[in-house]
């Protein structure tokens, strides 16, 4: 059985950078989130112990390279060392004495995946109620809550995304409510720690989800309609405002007594001033003009709308406002509000001029998103929209990076970037291709021809059959 | 229990299909034939006339009045076999009014409901499945409590009623052994006593009709009709399509089988592999996907991708049902082609895998007689693809059920045109 996609979906934002003290500006449209104010009292109560482990260099040659940074290049080479992308092109490799040397014998290499809709640690499996933990559907706004405070780093699910070739996750919280709470950006690695996966520096999400999941999960309560809704997330937005005006205020003077913390308003606050992305889970066009709207209202920046399965409807006003699309290629159809979905959505969303990502909101999803892309692309192609697969690589590599607002330090194969990479056994987007290898931070963390270089969660221990143990091998 | 007489069910299957025979004649020329029943065939022509296959092969006379489809380079398939969707009765899982694919049944028991009663040509569902996957034929399967009731075949013609599209009902009786809720029981082993309570009473109960109907028996465990369907199941008419996941389950699935001498499926098969000699053995049949390596529940600890691969080499006869992201919800039941390309992926051979997507679900479900492989007098259901069927970016370029390839615009497409180009002018 499988979670209930209904209640998983999510939506993404951008947020408008704001200056302590100051009113809410417009949202101008084409302007990055900004640099915002410092965050008090406590931005990161829970930090990073991520570190890469040390690592021998490794120098890829003769593979074919889809980098997310510019035309494929054939017959190249990367080099990776001290967790970095020192080197990549094409022509002839640089000497490397200390790495060691892989020959990708024509096999194409790509940067590691990333999605920006999981819900894996959350939902972990093997589910049931015990690890239900991605829905506080106790009130209709908890944006007090934090997906990693849920995420049971044990999940069996983590180690098969990384087999899927897949680097970087955003876990959310579901979509029973309007305002989720926070997500969390993980490395897909074994931790005993949900801090030990945590991206260091990475920005937090705001969860919020439009249309039928909270009007169903509430209906006796309220908000039971979608108008009942949008007056939710306003009255949210109201409130933070007013908390982040009181703490701003005493940020600049000091005077007197700290105003009360909020938990719920020290989010939206930090929202408000730009340090939290807007994630937005919105399947119809209406109202992802109504949420647009909001976030004009408020000064926030939408970052992205997911599932959006009407995103093709009003591609031109996410180009416009460069709000992405976190998309699937062919979902649809299996509630009212999916009902519109198409199978050139993501073509025609890319065609716009808006950035267009494969997502997943599914444990096994996440581990295609390359097979999820090549499926897109070809409905592209049946509508006049022709992808090759240089630009095709960016839905699931630059593109989700820039959604997480990591698009400087991952998502394409250039050099200074983290050495998050993928070597495939073949094209990427063939259903026959798997990941052969996968690096991140220019640590192996996945072989598909070595069982020690296969992670295997504790839960498995035991209760899964090693892949290596048995016939037929690998996972 | 007693029950005062209902219309009994009839006990033979309805054969049916090919209502709306094409008069056309098409003679499609040059590509390269998978007929799945025998290897392929370069440069071959095959010939649809009257719905059927009237000539395949590569020295084939064409008939002068034939229309002539040059396929050089495309590579042709039968349509398609989906052997458990529930299309045309569920049409949005979310919207309960759109939803007959559960009976609400008696004490879990709905043996005598006939799913496809309530099939609704008019899914805007079906011309998706078909023309996007190149599935011309799907088995329309009920679901819930221990015994959902029985299942049909429809080929997915355009334009033609329930009646004209049914190819064959009733074609399999659908249960679950692994879900002790859904049968009302509290073990899994108290649900297996039902069901073994089941098929005794439903023996029981036709060996003594007359004392049944004279209320002269002990109380029996279903309804009249829902022992008078269990015969079909009985009588080896049609296998019970029983939804298994754990490896001992499956063991009892098939202890079940021998004890009554009835015919087993088993779908979903998470474990499968696990005792694929054991299923081999038995000879029972396995429905799962190639798509899941997740131990979704504890029942599916062993789930991998690598099942269908195993499961073929074992020599266990198997069929590719979706379990993939989105799986069987709203329109993707067309992806089947993508499950038989990963099960590819992960062992299993070409050839076994787009067997596995049409000869051998036909084989289950009783219609290989007319569907599943390309031959001389098998219905016209035939894919022309613009290359290998299972890589994405293939798609099915013409497809004929029953020798007609009705092209219409989907809802879906409909859409697509309209918002092509923005913003949009309705």
């Amino acid at each position: 059985m499988k979670p209930s996609l209904v209640l998983m979906c999510a939506f993404a934002g951008a947020l408008q950078a704001q200056t302590p003290g100051a009113a809410p500006a417009a949202a101008k449209p084409g302007l990055p989130p900004g640099i915002g104010a410092v965050a008090l009292p406590n931005a990161d109560p829970f930090p990073s112990t991520y570190h890469a482990p040390a690592s021998k260099a490794v120098l890829i040659t003769n593979a074919t390279l889809l980098t997310a940074a510019g035309p494929q290049i054939d017959h190249g080479y990367i080099l990776l060392r001290d967790g970095k992308i020192v080197s990549v092109g094409g022509g002839t490799p640089p000497s490397a004495a200390d790495a060691e040397v892989v020959d990708a014998n024509g096999r194409f290499v790509t940067p590691g995946l990333i999605d920006t809709h999981s819900h894996l640690g959350v939902y972990a499996a093997p589910g049931g109620e015990a690890l239900s933990d991605g829905n506080e559907a106790t009130a209709p706004t908890t944006a007090r809550v934090w997906a990693e405070h849920s995420v049971w780093p044990q999940d069996p699910q983590f180690p098969r995304d990384l087999a899927g070739g897949v680097t970087t996750l955003q876990v959310l919280p579901g979509s029973a409510n309007l305002i989720g709470g926070r997500s969390v950006v993980l490395k897909v690695v074994p931790s005993v720690s949900v801090q030990g996966m945590k991206f260091p520096g990475a920005k937090y999400g705001l969860k919020m989800a439009c249309g039928e999941n909270p009007k169903r999960v509430y209906a006796s309560r309220g908000p039971s309609t979608r108008m009942g809704n949008v007056a939710g997330y306003r009255a949210a937005w109201i409130q933070a405002e007013s908390y982040r005006r009181r703490w701003d205020k005493w940020i600049a003077d000091k005077s007197g007594d700290p105003p009360q913390r909020d938990l719920e308003l020290e989010t939206l606050a930090e929202v408000l001033r730009g340090n939290i992305l807007v994630h937005n889970h919105c399947y119809r066009a209406d109202e992802m003009m109504q949420m647009i709207d909001i976030s004009h209202e408020f000064g926030y920046r939408i970052r992205s709308f997911h599932h959006g399965v009407e995103a093709y409807k009003l591609a031109d006003v996410m180009a416009r406002d460069s709000i992405s699309g976190s998309l699937w290629s062919d979902w649809g159809g299996f509630k009212m509000e999916a009902i519109d979905g198409i199978r050139g959505n993501l073509a025609l969303v890319h065609n716009a001029g808006a950035r267009a990502i494969v997502h997943s909101d599914d444990p096994s999803g996440s581990q295609r998103l390359n097979q999820d892309a090549s499926k897109a692309r070809a409905a592209g192609l049946a509508i006049g929209i022709a992808i090759d697969d240089a630009t095709l690589v960016k839905w699931i590599t630059i593109n989700p990076a820039w959604a997480l607002d990591l698009h400087d330090r991952i998502g394409s194969l250039e050099v200074g970037k983290n050495a998050d990479v993928v070597l495939w056994s073949g094209n990427p987007f063939s259903v026959y291709t798997r990941a052969d290898r996968v690096f991140i931070d220019g640590a192996t963390r996945y072989d598909r021809t070595d069982p020690k270089q296969q992670w295997r969660t504790d839960f498995e221990l035991g209760y899964v059959p090693a892949p290596s143990a048995v016939s037929g091998g690998r996972r | 229990m007693r029950i005062t007489r209902i219309a009994a069910l009839t006990a033979a299957s309805i054969a049916l299909g090919s209502a709306a025979r094409a008069q056309e004649t098409v003679a499609i020329t040059g590509g390269t034939i998978y007929p799945v029943s025998g290897p392929k065939i370069a440069n071959a022509t095959i010939i649809l006339s009257d719905g059927v296959i009237t000539a395949i092969g590569t020295n084939v006379p064409i008939p002068a009045n034939a229309r002539r489809i040059d396929a050089t380079g495309k590579w042709i398939t039968p349509g398609l076999v989906s052997p458990v969707t529930s299309l045309g009765v569920v049409e949005i899982g979310a919207v309960r009014d759109t939803r007959d694919a559960n009976a609400r049944g008696t004490n879990n028991v709905a043996a005598s409901f006939r799913v496809w009663d309530s099939f609704n040509p008019a899914s805007t569902g079906l011309a998706v499945t078909r023309q996007d996957g190149g599935v011309t034929t799907v088995g329309v399967m009920p679901s819930g409590g221990m015994v959902a009731g029985l299942g049909a075949v429809f080929d997915l013609r355009e334009g033609a009623t329930a009646d004209g599209m049914l190819r064959k009902a009733p074609v399999a009786m659908v249960a679950t052994l692994d879900n002790a809720a859904a049968a009302g029981a509290g073990a899994r082993a108290e649900a297996l006593a039902k069901m073994r309570t089941l098929f005794r009473d439903a023996r029981e109960f036709n060996l003594r009709r007359a004392r049944y109907d004279a209320a002269a028996m002990h109380e029996l465990s279903a309804t009249r009709a829902d022992l008078d369907a269990m015969q079909l199941v009985l009588k080896g008419t049609i296998p019970l399509v029983l939804a298994v996941d754990r490896a001992s389950e499956i063991l009892n699935a098939i202890a079940l089988g021998k004890e009554f001498g009835i015919r087993i499926v088993i779908t979903g098969g998470a474990e499968a592999w696990m005792v694929a000699s054991q299923l081999a053995a038995a000879k029972v049949p396995v429905m799962t996907g190639a798509e899941n390596n997740i131990p979704t529940s504890f029942a599916e600890l062993g789930q991998r991708q690598e099942n269908l691969g195993l499961l073929r080499a074992a020599g266990v006869t198997v069929a590719i049902v979706g379990n993939g992201a989105g799986g069987e919800e709203g329109f993707n039941v067309r992806n089947l082609r993508y499950e038989a390309g990963n099960a590819v992926a992960y062992g299993m051979s070409w050839d076994d895998a787009l067997k596995a997507i049409t000869l051998a679900p036909a084989e289950i479900l009783g219609i290989a007689d007319r569907v599943g492989s390309l031959a001389i007098g098998k219905a016209a259901n035939v894919v022309i693809w613009s290359g290998d069927p299972f890589e994405y970016a293939t798609q099915p370029e013409r497809v004929f059920v029953g020798g007609k390839d009705t092209h219409v615009m989907t809802r879906q497409d409909q859409l697509t045109a309209r918002y092509r180009t923005l913003p949009v002018k309705y």
